[in-house]
């Protein structure tokens, strides 16, 4: 088993962790929720209509380029509504659950290719190069599977996989006949999992090492005209889950945490599920708060109102701002008020302690004038900085060369927090690969 | 300030003024704005933050210049024993206009232009405008600080798309703009000490033995072996030079001064330590191989090393100019390569061309055209990399 030390990155301590690994059950939600957006790459041609009834694993719309692959209804219920906004895109499928244990039974004499499309657990896995939801005509050279997540008060995964792990095994075996390569698993230092036929590989190091992208990068890396997969433990699970049961799992456990959740803790739900039965009376004043699907560095801003978002197993909650502009805030002496760099004086209280941030930019976007900021929080050998000048200029032949089909936008999400210059990087490299998509289909 | 906002904004009968606002307000207040799309939260550091943090780093510097302007002026007139808050108090009235030049001339260019696009005014202009009162020599008329300025911030900054987007170091443009426009008064006798009053105070008549040209100055119309006095004509030691009570540009003669000014960088992690290091082993180098091969001809060949380094504006130009990081190169393996030729060049110039006694900031402009190529083949290091992985898996 090898190990790879990375030293590049940083761990965000952000008030809010979860002391207790006990695990809430929420009951049953009100309504439930397919976000289309939540997986990239896709155009979704719907099959279900309003008012029609669906039973848990149904199809409820299919990829416009690649009708084999589906999105499917979490919960057996009515469809209530297909939330549309502008230009008739789909923001949201909402069901209104019945109740029922109704679930799609497969038929396990399929090829595996088939009932991973057919079932819905598809797309949950992603490919590089573009970060997308995979092709099915293409056979990916090896497959990554990250088994921790590093980023601030991200879920540990051995709780949310729990009794799950049994399927481990068999889910291994399904994606071994899929590629031709290997599937490689990236463990954090002392985690214990079962992983027979796979070619696991320890991670030491701070944030983003639990990134699929950055693994690969350190073990086994992308190249031009290559397709890897990429998905996590718990979805792995899950693909084994169906290929022994012949049912999906829809249900999940999410990490409820941030400093503005009383009671930071685990629970457990069904994806897509409403926030309202998610999180209850957890939070200490809503309309101080940011609700994140997701950690604090990648994940999408919900309102309340919403839905668990599918491929997230994480609600982070921390303080919108609320507090009026800072008198010169760029003279500040305060060691409380975080950086990572030694301009201000957070290093004189040490930077590991937990830290209290909110959703301030605290600057304006300014063009990059700071050397290496971008490199200290990505460890690949990738020129970031240069690649993000090769991506805003549209310099299609210079991205290529310089890595793109290396990274997905969570990648330099890290490298978003420290930036002096307040770039917005995750947007910026999902445009280019976008773009790159776009130009090579 | 939110109450006179509206006339401000398009519409407003201020709108004209709109960046001048924003700038003021963003100064002042750091804005409450939350992030809209990425990442929830951001570093605290922001680049109002950085600039400011080089400008203290410049305050030691900027201190001693003052000091030393008033003590190279009584030593002038012939009064050394003035009190050192007398000679402090002349020199901070010497330098003031000078920097009041500079910034509303730099700035008021960077709110025009800032205008005109409909930007934020952007700080870069911070740190400019304190670096070029403290290396242009103390005597240079206030006109033509002006108009080089002008001449740079314009040229040099704007042009290429404001401060991120130069290619060479604003405050080298303006120094270079002098001293090739007005060769005359930016070396020699009269440059370097001023020895009329300033602002009414401090006037006197000049001493007999005076001679205010810098050691370096001194050194380079030299016949045989160097010999470098001060203004009454006593030699000058290495530790003269590295206190900096010599003739020269303001920011640039005290060792001490910059030192501190380098810790505060280093320590803040702003300068990068490859390029600060690499310059002075660079310039190590070349002075000891210069050093090792004496020549009458070129009489600064027989400074020794150390000496080289504590002289001129080495060393502030090594710590300030050269680590700037914009017109610097950015790879790590580039940033070695560049500083070290910056080192190499300044005392190659400095040793061996006699039309310029310094070669510091002709060396740190020229590395400054030569970072993007210097990057341009690390990268490609990189790329050619990348490339022979993909191609050894076909």
């Amino acid at each position: 088993m090898a190990t790879v030390r990375l030293k590049k990155g940083f761990d965000i301590n952000l008030l809010g962790a979860i002391s207790d690994n006990s695990i809430v059950a929420t009951g049953q939600p009100h309504s439930v929720a397919v976000v289309p957006d939540d997986f990239h790459g896709m155009i979704p041609r719907m099959e279900k209509k309003e008012g029609e009834h669906v039973i848990a694993g149904e199809p409820l719309f299919h990829d416009k380029n690649h009708e084999a692959i589906k999105v499917v209804a979490p919960v057996s219920g009515t469809v209530k509504e297909v939330r549309r906004g502008q230009r008739r895109h789909i923001d949201a499928i909402i069901i209104a659950p019945d109740g029922g244990n109704d679930a799609i039974t497969h038929d396990l004499k399929r090829s595996s290719l088939e009932l991973l499309l057919d079932s819905g657990l598809w797309v949950m896995l992603r490919q590089r190069p573009y970060d997308v939801v995979p092709a099915p005509d293409v056979r990916p050279r090896d497959v990554f599977v990250t088994a921790f997540d590093s980023a601030p008060l991200a879920p540990d995964l051995d709780i949310v996989l729990g009794d799950k792990r049994q399927y481990i095994a068999k889910g291994i075996e399904v994606l071994n006949g899929l590629t031709d390569g290997k599937v490689r698993i990236g463990m954090r230092e002392g985690q214990a999992i079962d992983a027979p036929g796979a070619e696991v590989t320890t991670f030491v190091g701070p944030h983003p090492a639990g990134n699929a992208g950055i693994q690969a990068a350190n073990t086994v890396p992308v190249n031009k005209g290559e397709t890897v997969w990429t998905l996590d433990i718990v979805t792995l699970a899950r693909i084994g889950e169906l290929f022994t049961t012949g049912v999906v799992s829809h249900d999940t456990v999410v990490a409820i945490n941030g400093e503005m959740v009383q009671q930071p803790r685990y629970v457990s739900t069904v994806m897509g599920a409403d926030l309202e039965s998610v999180l209850k009376n957890e939070m200490t004043n809503v309309a101080q708060s940011r609700i994140i699907c997701g950690n604090v560095l990648t994940g999408v801003k919900v309102t309340a109102d919403t839905w668990l978002r599918a491929p997230y197993r994480h609600i982070t909650v921390i303080p919108e701002n609320n507090k009026p502009d800072e008198f010169m805030g760029w003279a500040s002496l305060n060691p409380n008020r975080f950086s990572i760099y030694r301009t201000f004086t957070t290093w004189l209280r040490g930077l590991a302690k937990p830290v209290s941030m909110d959703s301030r930019i605290k600057g304006g976007e300014r063009a990059i004038v700071r050397t290496g900021e971008y490199d200290a929080m990505l460890p690949m050998d990738i020129y970031g900085e240069f690649l993000i000048k090769a991506i805003i200029s549209g310099d299609i032949d210079k991205m290529e060369q310089l890595g793109i089909y290396e990274i997905a936008p969570e990648d330099f999400a890290l490298a978003e927090f420290a930036d002096t210059s307040k770039l917005e990087l995750q947007r910026i490299v999902r445009e280019g690969l976008d773009k790159l998509r776009a130009e090579m289909s | 300030m939110n109450k006179i906002e509206p006339s401000f904004r398009p519409g407003g009968k201020l709108a004209k003024l709109e960046s001048v606002y924003d700038g003021m307000e963003t100064f002042l207040f750091t804005p409450n704005s939350t992030s809209k799309s990425g990442a929830h939260i951001h570093d605290g550091n922001d680049l109002k933050r950085t600039m400011i943090t080089v400008v203290v780093a410049l305050i030691p510097a900027l201190l001693f210049g003052m000091y030393n302007i008033g003590y190279q002026h009584y030593l002038a007139i012939g009064e050394p024993s003035t009190g050192w808050f007398t000679m402090f108090l002349y020199g901070m009235l010497a330098m003031l206009p000078v920097i009041v030049v500079s910034y509303v001339v730099g700035l008021g260019i960077e709110f025009i232009s800032a205008q005109i696009h409909h930007k934020e005014i952007q700080e870069g202009f911070l740190v400019t405008g304190i670096l070029i009162p403290l290396i242009v020599p103390i005597n240079t008329p206030l006109w033509m600080i002006a108009v080089a300025t002008a001449f740079a911030v314009i040229f040099a900054k704007e042009v290429f798309g404001g401060t991120g987007m130069n290619i060479f170091n604003v405050a080298l443009i303006t120094r270079a703009f002098l001293f090739f426009a007005y060769p005359s008064r930016m070396s020699g006798d009269e440059a370097f000490v001023k020895v009329d009053s300033a602002l009414g105070m401090g006037g006197g008549n000049v001493v007999d033995t005076f001679t205010g040209a810098t050691p370096l100055g001194q050194v380079a119309t030299s016949v045989g072996d160097p010999s470098m006095t001060s203004i009454l004509g006593t030699p000058i030691t290495i530790t003269d030079a590295f206190i900096g009570l010599i003739p020269g540009s303001p920011g640039e003669t005290s060792m001490i001064a910059i030192l501190i000014g380098a810790a505060i960088l280093l320590l803040t992690g702003i300068a990068s330590w490859r390029i600060m290091c690499s310059v002075f082993v660079g310039g190590l180098g070349m002075a000891a191989l210069a050093h090792a091969l004496p020549s009458a001809t070129y009489p600064a060949s027989m400074l020794d090393p150390a000496t080289q380094l504590c002289l001129g504006g080495f060393a502030f130009g090594a710590v300030f100019m050269a680590t700037d990081p914009v017109t610097g190169a950015r790879t790590k393996v580039g940033q070695y390569i560049y500083g070290l030729l910056i080192g190499v060049f300044a005392i190659l110039i400095r040793v061996y061309n006699s039309g310029y006694p310094e070669g510091m900031m002709l060396a740190i402009l020229l590395m400054n055209a030569f970072a993007p190529l210097i990057d341009h083949c690390v990268i490609s290091s990189n790329i050619k990399r990348r490339a022979r992985r993909a191609a050894t898996k076909e």
